[in-house]
């Protein structure tokens, strides 16, 4: 009889029923781990190797140049816009989604999800649509000259476009699963909505906004098919950090455009950091987005 | 939500005591409508422009097709290699305690959080014939560098983590209980394996290999500075898309576009599908 | 779903709202606080009309089945909600609040508990701050969704009693929810059951159990035995033998009669209202019961008086001395 007490055990435990043998085991764990470093980490390492190919100097010259400095101005103008945009929007949707039973539900949720199954290029591209100098909007705009395709609102736009998704989608099953009881049980003392949910929901969803912003945050700064399209690519002006990493690339600058890929890899890292300790730390109240029903 | 209620007595909310349904579901709406559905409905109107006669005639199009070829035919082998090695990883994560799992499982979200670009110009200097790896893959006669196979690396890396967490939540909520009662019938582990843990896991690879797909296909920034980018050979579907618009050739943009959007709403209907299905045959998704 | 009922609640009462799940007591409760909305019909407090009174201003306290404590927040914390939630000018004084937190304290035994979080805390003792939290805000009626449904048996026997204390102390109105018949009828002033949506009978705890208006009622307050009979006048009989049950005026010919397991008695064979075989005894709770083998094939469970045991396969015969006629 050793059934009952399996789940209270290491699972890896030799002998066990219900786990592989310690060879099979060491072989599998040695394919997932070479298989990472290979293909995952090797990438990452390559970016900091080839930043400081030429020392420090070459390295921080790449950030002393007036273009890259007005592209990380612009990266983080963007985020600043994006990802508050988003987080008002996510709770807002998440508040009327996960709160209330309304007809239609699913068919919102599924819209609102929509911009992660399109592709970062077409992102950009609908936004031509609509307001480039051939779109809807174009001649209109033309008229009262007020650029917004390659310029600064295009590319604001389109990040809002591709972060969208983010916040509303990790907020919907964590303050579904939370239900309305203690919402009620605010209303019931007396509590006005508002201070229901500054007091009761807002404490309850804390540390799953804060990741959902992070991962915002990291994707805002980082997208590049979709800003790439609506920029213009117009140095100094309209050009974020990936897109400048990418003319620098292209010019055969390698070191400088590694070591502007380098700060975007460290937003990474960090960015990965936070998340882990988030999710080791308060994996409950966080999990509710990837758990199954 | 707009379509007239089926019969009179059925009301479009239930009521609720709970406050602010009518801002927050007025502010959705009206996002929404702005940032996501007006600009795809643009797109959407300039693709009925062309007509599907316009559209298959773009498609139809040599360098057009070979690059839709490329986009698709690459991203099905990188989403089946990436759920193979996905499933892998999500099993060794969830189901052994070695040292650095905790941060291998972190690792595993790298393409997640790396920007594309980044990405893109790293896999290219390692694959490049003087590049760390590309060295050895020219030894061994492989040219991975501005070739198709450059195309399924980057699409291996950007889909990995979607194969790997779809399926890990599903292996860690197996209930040990199955795998010892097939033990205690007789059943060698291989076999508990085979006919008891992973049939019911099987709508989550499936759904994990649609995600890796759909993302691989639209991939753009992570695979064109590995591709090279030769029209015919290694020319991916989005970047075409890029190349029309700045040649202001906007029917023909919408027109690949357009096809893109098809594959996802398939791919998307397809997962949908999967887990309709996964939900009738085993009460989970 | 509920069908249209009069609920009258008497000041200073405590009434339990009992019937079986799905009888929609817990929907009238929430009518009662506000939480849910009904299609038609009025709730008045007192004199007040409170039928469109939102939520907020119904000073209704209400103690959720689960409790719906907040998590994030200290015992202390959890008890001042309502009365920090009000508006400035109604707020009590910081001291005030924490002496009247202290004083609920207090009165749930719970006093070196204020900086607690409810994640500390047993089951019983989530209760108990969830009430205390409910009488906060002085509620002109508290409300209590299944108070002991989620705690275990002995706490539940500890937790009854208390609440009964409280009620005594506080001569607070208080309406609760149950589907446990012996929590009802042990700790209320008047009992409501309920069934399908519909008020099934009001009354003390005796006046349902002994004059029962349904065979609906009947059946919920405890075990029962259910006999064809034909009334005749006032006269019921079984089996063609007369019994000392008096049938209501009005209802005439083959009716249902209902004997609780004590009102049965062990008779010889041939010469009792029912015959069969024994066939099992057992003890619960200090009380011999008996199963018989009815001949027309159902079985019954009898109490018996006398304690000795009756053999299995034995033929007896059951003497109806008392019980319940109705229609159906």
């Amino acid at each position: 009889m050793s059934s009952a007490s399996a789940t209270t055990q290491p699972p890896a435990r030799a002998g066990s029923v219900v786990t592989e043998g310690f060879a099979v085991r060491a072989l599998l764990i040695g394919i997932a781990v070479v298989f990472l470093a290979l293909f995952l980490v090797l990438p990452l390492v390559t970016v900091f190797i080839q930043a400081f190919a030429k020392g420090w100097s070459a390295y921080l010259a790449a950030f002393s140049e007036v273009d890259a400095r007005s592209a990380i101005r612009l990266t983080l103008l963007t985020a600043a816009i994006a990802v508050p945009f988003n987080l008002v929007f996510g709770i807002m949707a998440s508040w009327a989604i996960a709160k209330f039973e309304f007809r239609g539900k699913n068919l919102l949720v599924t819209l609102i999800d929509l911009p992660f199954s399109v592709s970062p290029v077409v992102s950009g591209l609908i936004y031509v649509l609509v307001f480039g100098a051939q779109g809807l909007l174009g001649p209109w705009l033309l008229e009262h000259d007020i650029q917004i395709i390659f310029a600064v609102p295009g590319i604001v736009l389109a990040t809002i476009f591709v972060t969208f998704p983010f916040v509303a989608r990790q907020l919907i099953p964590l303050m579904q699963e939370q239900g309305t009881a203690e919402e009620e049980a605010a209303l019931t003392l007396g509590a006005s909505g508002w201070h229901a949910f500054r007091t009761v929901t807002l404490p309850n969803i804390r540390w799953g906004l804060l990741y959902s912003v992070l991962l915002c945050n990291a994707r805002a700064m980082g997208e590049f098919g979709a800003v790439s399209v609506v920029s213009g690519h117009i140095r100094g002006l309209t050009n974020t950090l990936p897109l400048h990493v990418e003319i620098l690339y292209n010019e055969y600058n390698f070191v400088a455009s590694f070591a502007v890929a380098s700060l975007l890899a460290g937003l990474a890292l960090v960015t990965l950091l936070v998340k882990s300790l988030l999710e080791w730390r308060f994996s409950a109240e966080i999990a509710a987005g990837a758990r199954r029903h | 939500m707009a379509e007239p209620p089926l019969r009179p007595r059925r009301r479009f909310r239930q009521p609720s005591v709970i406050p602010g349904f009518g801002i927050t579901f007025g502010y959705t709406l009206t996002c929404l409508g702005i940032i996501v559905l007006l600009p795809l409905a643009a797109l959407v109107a300039r693709a009925s422009g062309l007509g599907l006669w316009g559209i298959w005639e773009v498609a139809t199009d040599p360098r057009v097709a070979s690059a839709l070829r490329v986009s698709f035919g690459v991203s099905l082998l990188a989403a089946l290699t990436a759920s193979v090695f996905g499933f892998l990883i999500a099993w060794v994560l969830t189901r052994y305690r070695f040292p650095g799992r905790k941060i291998v499982d972190a690792v595993v979200d790298l393409p997640f959080a790396l920007p594309t670009a980044v990405a893109g110009i790293a896999l290219a200097s390692l694959y490049a014939p003087n590049g760390l790896v590309g060295e050895q893959l020219a030894k061994l006669g492989i040219e991975a560098a501005y070739t198709p196979v450059g195309i399924y690396i980057a699409m291996v890396f950007i889909g990995l983590p979607f194969a790997v967490r779809t399926v890990q939540p599903l292996i860690e909520e197996i209930d040990k209980e199955i795998e010892e009662a097939s033990a205690t019938l007789g059943a060698d582990r291989w076999h508990t394996l085979i006919k008891v843990v992973v049939p019911p896991l099987i709508p989550a690879v499936l759904t994990g290999f649609a995600l890796a797909f759909a993302r691989g296909v639209g991939e753009y920034g992570s695979i064109i500075f590995i591709a090279g980018n030769l029209p015919y050979v290694s020319e991916i579907a989005p970047l075409l898309i890029v190349i029309k618009l700045s040649e202001f050739d906007y029917g023909g943009a919408c027109a690949i576009a357009t096809i893109m959007l098809g594959i996802s709403f398939v791919t998307l209907l397809a997962i949908n599908l999967i887990q309709a299905w996964s939900r009738r045959r085993f009460g989970y998704v | 779903m509920l069908h249209d009922l009069s609920l009258d609640v008497r000041a200073g009462e405590l009434l339990a709202l009992l019937g079986p799940s799905g009888s929609g007591k817990t929907t009238l409760l929430r009518i009662i606080a506000g939480l849910d909305f009904p299609d038609r019909g009025r709730i008045i407090f007192g004199s007040d009309d409170a039928t469109r009174v939102p939520v907020q201003e119904r000073a209704v306290g209400f103690v959720f089945q689960h409790y719906a404590l907040f998590k994030h927040m200290s015992v202390a914390e959890n008890i001042a909600y309502g009365l920090n939630a009000r508006k400035r000018a109604d707020r009590p004084a910081k001291a005030e609040i924490k002496r009247r937190v202290g004083d609920l304290l207090d009165l749930i035994k719970l006093s070196g508990f204020a900086d607690r979080y409810p994640s500390q805390l047993s089951g019983g003792q989530r209760q108990r701050i969830a009430l205390a939290r409910a009488l906060a805000v002085e509620p002109r009626v508290l409300l209590l969704d299944e108070p002991f449904g989620a705690l275990d048996a002995q706490v539940r026997k500890d937790l009854r009693r208390w609440l009964r204390e409280i009620h005594d102390r506080t001569g607070q109105t208080t309406i609760f929810v149950t589907h446990d018949q012996d929590e009802a009828l042990e700790l209320s002033d008047r009992v409501a059951v309920l069934s399908k949506g519909r008020l099934e009978q009001i009354g003390t705890p005796d006046e349902v159990q002994e004059n029962p208006v349904s065979s609906t009622v009947l059946k919920f307050l405890g075990d029962t035995i259910e006999v064809e009979a034909i009334a005749q006048g006032s006269e019921v009989r079984v089996n063609g033998r007369l019994t000392p049950v008096k049938a209501p005026p009005g209802l005439v010919g083959p009716v249902k009669l209902y004997a609780r397991p004590w009102q049965l008695q062990f008779a010889e064979p041939g010469q009792a209202h029912l015959e069969g075989h024994v066939r099992s005894s057992y003890r619960s709770q200090g009380r011999q019961r008996i199963e018989v083998d009815r001949s027309e094939g159902k079985t019954v469970v009898v109490e018996a008086s006398d304690t000795h045991r009756l053999a299995a396969g034995r033929p007896v015969g059951l003497t109806i001395n008392a019980g319940y006629v109705f229609k159906d």
